[in-house]
């Protein structure tokens, strides 16, 4: 018991130590007066192509304590959850009535997997023109992303639900309705979370990239502004709140997910008496 | 009377993708009594599962009829329960919530439904394990579960597919005896899947032998005349139950020869 939380202290220990040895080593190098210019020739010039962490850190301080980063992070929050949330419902009604139906299974079949391959990302400029610079056409971006993932998810989680759990259910009772309701659904759901990392990732990115390719506000339009006054301090200071934003994305699923699947065996999982 | 359970002429031939042809049960005939315990042993293969999905109504027969206390059954067997060998449990499901599935199914009042299923747990000895998920239950006590799954609807027909062969031996036989205590408060007629011998024997009222497949069919039919209420660990060692038993293997040890050298040719 004692060793294991001990490595588990040192491990973070040196996590943190890299950290900072990283923050340390990116400080000398860009600083203008630390270190003489080993690569370019003039001593500010390390500083314009990679930025100060001391800056880029004073930057985003002075964005959170000033405010003005709020509106941008909810315009970019409320596009990730509105392109989850429709990308799910969508990719769980289609998942459901596909794997349920052969015959439209069979017949949509090349197309899903042309729409499945082609690359996403390309279609954000149609989306712009259709729907505008506003948030939708960033929702419609993620939408196809997020789609793919759950549809394809809930595809497979309908075709490996146990054919003797099925029959059971049936034996039992259970109507065609009672079947989707009971047994092919709760049995998708698990392959839902299973992907619901990814598909909160990608409802993420659809925003961002949304945003970098034009938009009014928004963390990826903040970073677009920078970029465009080659401000590289504000572009690693955009780069540093998405990456927290997503960790805590991440997180936030975490939790929901070991509330909603407890009836699934986890590794090693021991009751304590 | 009217048999609760007729299962006549049933023949089931499988075709595969590539067009062959498997006849996994040929002419097969079983009249089951109201109240009645009958067990099905053959070697392994011989289509006995077969046998059970076509009288719960999951398969349907190439050729024969099923009756159901005199009528001919359509679609899924109503009045039958059905114990699965392999897990049938929702896993997203508490034990007390598959134990009302079936009622849920029927729209029973909510809390009646729970009342009952909270009494059933406790009749197969898992009071106070209602709100444990499956997974967090051992094998013996997710049959439990199965068992008040089913037995809870109150079938007229219980169809059992060697619902204990994947449990030890000590469990098993505890299973084994709450099952003849459960089944003799309440008789309702019986179809016991087994491989076992002992098993059937020793939970019976009548075996029936099924031949080594293809073509399975039935070679013998033997009354078990043993008294009741029986103890299935005790029981194996008495006299009649050994010679009923070298009755029967006599007539079993041909067909279980057949179905191995069948094995070893494949």
């Amino acid at each position: 018991m004692r060793s294991s939380s001990g490595s588990k202290a040192a491990l973070r220990f040196w996590q943190v130590a890299m950290f900072v040895a990283f923050l340390a080593f990116w400080h000398v190098a860009t600083s203008p007066t630390l270190l003489p210019p080993l690569y370019f020739d003039n001593p500010h010039k390390a500083a314009f192509f990679f930025g100060e962490p001391l800056k880029v850190l004073a930057r985003t301080w002075e964005w959170f304590s000033s405010g003005t980063i709020y509106p941008h992070l909810w315009v970019t929050l409320l596009e990730t959850l509105l392109a989850f949330v429709i990308g799910t419902v969508l990719g769980l009604g289609m998942g459901l009535w596909l794997a349920l139906s052969p015959l439209a299974a069979a017949l949509l079949d090349p197309y899903i997997k042309a729409l499945n391959s082609m690359p996403r990302v390309i279609l954000a400029p149609i989306f712009a023109v259709w729907f505008g610079l506003d948030i939708a056409s960033k929702v419609a971006l993620g939408v196809t992303l997020v789609f793919f993932i759950v549809f394809f998810n809930v595809y497979q989680g309908v075709r490996e639900v146990s054919y003797t759990v099925l029959a059971n259910a049936r034996i039992l009772g259970a109507s065609d309705r009672q079947l989707l309701r009971h047994v092919y659904v709760p049995s998708a759901m698990s392959w839902v979370f299973a992907s619901l990392h990814n598909s909160v990732g990608l409802a993420f990115v659809g925003a961002v990239v949304g945003e970098y390719l034009g938009s009014s506000r928004g963390v990826g339009y903040l970073i677009l502004q920078a970029e465009g006054t080659f401000d590289i301090n504000a572009v690693f200071a955009g780069i540093l709140v998405l990456t927290v934003f997503a960790l805590l994305l991440d997180w936030a699923v975490s939790l929901a997910e070991r509330r909603l699947l407890v009836w699934q065996p986890r590794g090693g999982e021991t009751e304590k008496i | 009377m009217v048999a609760a359970l007729a299962l006549e002429d049933i023949t089931v031939t499988f075709v595969s993708q590539d067009g062959a042809r498997y006849t996994a049960i040929k002419e097969t005939t079983l009249d089951v009594a109201p109240g009645e315990f009958v067990s099905v042993v053959g070697p392994t293969g011989c289509g006995k599962s077969t046998l059970l999905n076509v009288a719960v109504g999951l398969l349907q027969p190439s050729a024969g009829r099923i009756r159901v206390f005199g009528e001919p059954l359509a679609g899924l067997n109503r009045k039958a329960g059905y114990l699965f060998q392999t897990e049938a449990l929702m896993p997203w499901r508490t034990a007390l919530q598959n134990v009302t599935a079936g009622l849920e199914f029927r729209k029973t009042d909510a809390s009646q439904a729970v009342r009952q299923a909270e009494s059933w747990l406790q009749r197969v000895g898992l009071a106070g394990f209602g709100a444990r998920y499956p997974h967090q239950l051992s094998g013996g006590m997710r049959k439990r579960v199965a068992l008040a799954q089913t037995l809870i609807l109150d079938p007229e027909i219980i169809l059992m597919d060697e619902p204990f062969s994947a449990l030890d031996i000590q469990t098993r036989q505890l299973m084994e005896n709450e099952l003849l205590e459960l089944w003799s408060a309440n008789r309702k007629s019986v179809v016991f899947i087994t491989h076992d011998l002992e098993e059937a024997i020793s939970l019976s009222d009548r075996v029936v032998v099924l031949s080594a497949g293809p073509e399975s069919h039935p070679i013998g039919e033997y009354q078990i005349d043993l008294p009741r209420p029986r103890d299935v660990a005790e029981i194996r060692l008495t006299p009649r139950f050994i010679e009923l038993h070298t009755l029967i293997w006599r007539a079993m040890k041909e067909e279980v020869l057949k179905s191995y050298a069948q094995q070893q040719r494949q």
